[in-house]
């Protein structure tokens, strides 16, 4: 299998002085879902951040591995809040990453109109983002994402402040998703369970300051997941791991 | 309150102010030049249009109001701007707006005239500057006020270059802080161009201290009205196209 993402002990401060997370190395493979958990503070956000080129690595380093193809992006970000562009409709806010790239105008028609069947809002295209609730932003927000056609899916905690219903639902999409499509996703939530239930595997992030300081595999068939006995030990294992962290980590408390 | 019972309240307001006035000015408690009763203001106008001078006037003010609002407005939004964008701009104007932000338009009646002597150009000159300071610092503030995950966002999605940003998201974004500035700047300058015509040059202002010295106070009042009558469809016309330009707004 070959490596999309690769970081190298890396480093970010916004200070130039104290590292939010240093000695950072981790791996994610074509094709892989990682879901990636800690405390909040400890750096999350950041990362994808550095890993989307946002900000600059203080040390160490990022490598990207994507092919070359000018009409798509490597990276696409879905962010925490769906942060949408007020002024934007809808569509005209899927079409954002593709301003600029070498698309057609008729393919960047048809690009939005599959995202957004995508997502289950096709009869949304002419709304303004105000007119819809805040599930359907994200959805949005992930349409917006996908319609680059990424090779890598960085997701920041997306579901983190809708209820359990849409939540479960927009999971389910984004798996469906995923295996039509074989893109890399690496997914940031604090959620323990939605971590075990989406990953092939689950990075620990922590310690002081924080880095991978633990790696779970899932390896448990995703239809059996929600409810069985097997995901729910995972999940209490990957909490325990979680705990002990934060136990050793003073300023986490 | 019902859109229909405010709309009665404010007309009847109106109405009542009119009639008082107009009971007082006829009580004969004063001189009618003092207090001119209202209903003489239709008539005023009728003569005022019949001698050519009432579209004269306002046609020259409009003018002066026109290229003073355009050129403070334009000059203000791009300053303001540039001054939230780049830190060295921000810098080397902070103290130059610290002492020239104070002087009222007003104050500058007497360069205008020396430079642009009695004439349009004055008049204009002085109209912009007010118009120049209030865009100047509702532009900075609209653009420092810009959402910051916003323009993340657009970066992320590979809009990354000054100019991209400023116009995917910055300029957007600070729109309808912009646009209220633009706003109160069409306000302001209907205030300042009665003040920059007091000193002879043709327009609204100029026929009212004329007529203010042959004590035709009628003549005063239907210019005033005219004032507020022209500030009321400018102000209309705006917030038509703002409401227009906003409407993703909720
Ligand atoms: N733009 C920034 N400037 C300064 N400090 C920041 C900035 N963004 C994040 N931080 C700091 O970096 C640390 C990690 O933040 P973040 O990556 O958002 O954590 P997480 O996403 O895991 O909750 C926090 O201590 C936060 O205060
Ligand atoms: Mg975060």
């Amino acid at each position: 299998m070959a490596t999309v993402i690769q970081t190298e002990n890396l480093a970010v401060s916004f200070d130039g002085v104290t590292p939010v997370f240093e000695g950072l190395t981790l791996a994610i493979e074509k094709g892989e879902f990682v879901s990636l958990v800690g405390v909040s503070g400890a750096g999350k956000s950041t990362l994808l951040r550095v890993i989307a080129d946002l900000i600059p690595a203080f040390k160490g380093s990022v490598r990207v591995d994507t092919p070359n193809d000018p009409t798509r992006r490597a990276i696409a970000m879905v962010f925490q809040a769906a942060n949408l562009m007020p002024w934007r409709s809808v569509e005209d806010n899927i079409t954002l990453g593709l301003e600029g790239i070498d698309v057609s105008d008729r393919l960047k028609k048809e690009r939005v109109r599959w995202t957004l069947d995508l997502v289950g809002l096709g009869a949304y295209a002419d709304r303004w983002p105000y007119q819809l609730s805040g599930g359907q932003q994200q959805r949005i927000g992930i349409a917006r994402a996908l319609a680059v056609d990424p090779d890598i899916l960085l997701m920041d905690e997306p579901f983190g402040s809708l209820d359990a219903i849409t939540r479960n639902a927009l999971q389910d999409e984004l798996l469906q998703i995923w295996k039509e499509t074989g893109k890399s996703i690496l997914f940031v939530t604090h959620d323990i369970e939605e971590a075990v239930y989406l990953g092939d595997r689950v990075l620990l992030l922590g310690g002081e300051p924080a880095h991978i300081i633990n790696e779970y595999s899932i390896g448990i068939e995703r239809a059996e997941r929600r409810e069985s006995e097997a995901f729910l030990r995972k999940v209490e294992k990957v909490r325990g791991g979680l705990q002990h962290a934060i136990n050793a980590t003073p300023s986490a408390h | 309150m019902k859109p229909g019972k405010r709309y009665l309240l404010s007309a009847a307001g109106l109405a009542g102010f009119l009639l008082l006035w107009e009971g007082i000015a006829q009580s004969g408690w004063f001189e009618a030049h003092l207090l001119p009763p209202p209903s003489t203001l239709p008539a005023t106008l009728l003569s005022e249009i019949r001698l050519g001078i009432w579209q004269d006037m306002v046609w020259a003010s409009l003018r002066h109001y026109s290229i003073g609002f355009v050129i403070g407005s334009v000059l203000g939004v791009t300053l303001g701007v540039s001054v939230a964008l780049f830190p060295k701009v921000e810098a080397s104007q902070a103290w130059l707006a610290r002492i020239f932000r104070p002087i009222p338009p007003l104050a500058w009646i007497p360069f205008a005239i020396i430079w642009f002597g009695i004439s349009e150009t004055a008049a204009a000159f002085i109209i912009s500057i007010g118009i120049f300071w209030i865009n100047y610092f509702t532009a900075m503030t609209a653009v420092l006020a810009v959402d910051k995950d916003l323009i993340e966002v657009a970066r992320a999605f590979g809009h990354r270059s000054m100019f991209a940003l400023l116009r995917k998201v910055i300029m957007p974004g600070a729109a309808p802080g912009i646009l209220s500035g633009i706003r109160t700047g069409l306000g302001q300058g209907w205030m300042t161009v009665v003040a920059a015509e007091l000193f002879g040059i043709p327009g609204i202002g100029q026929r009212m201290i004329e007529a203010s010295g042959l004590l035709a106070s009628e003549v005063v009042v239907l210019y005033m009205f005219s004032i507020a009558f022209l500030y009321g469809v400018s102000d209309y016309i705006f917030v038509r196209i703002q409401s227009k330009v906003l409407e993703w707004q909720r």
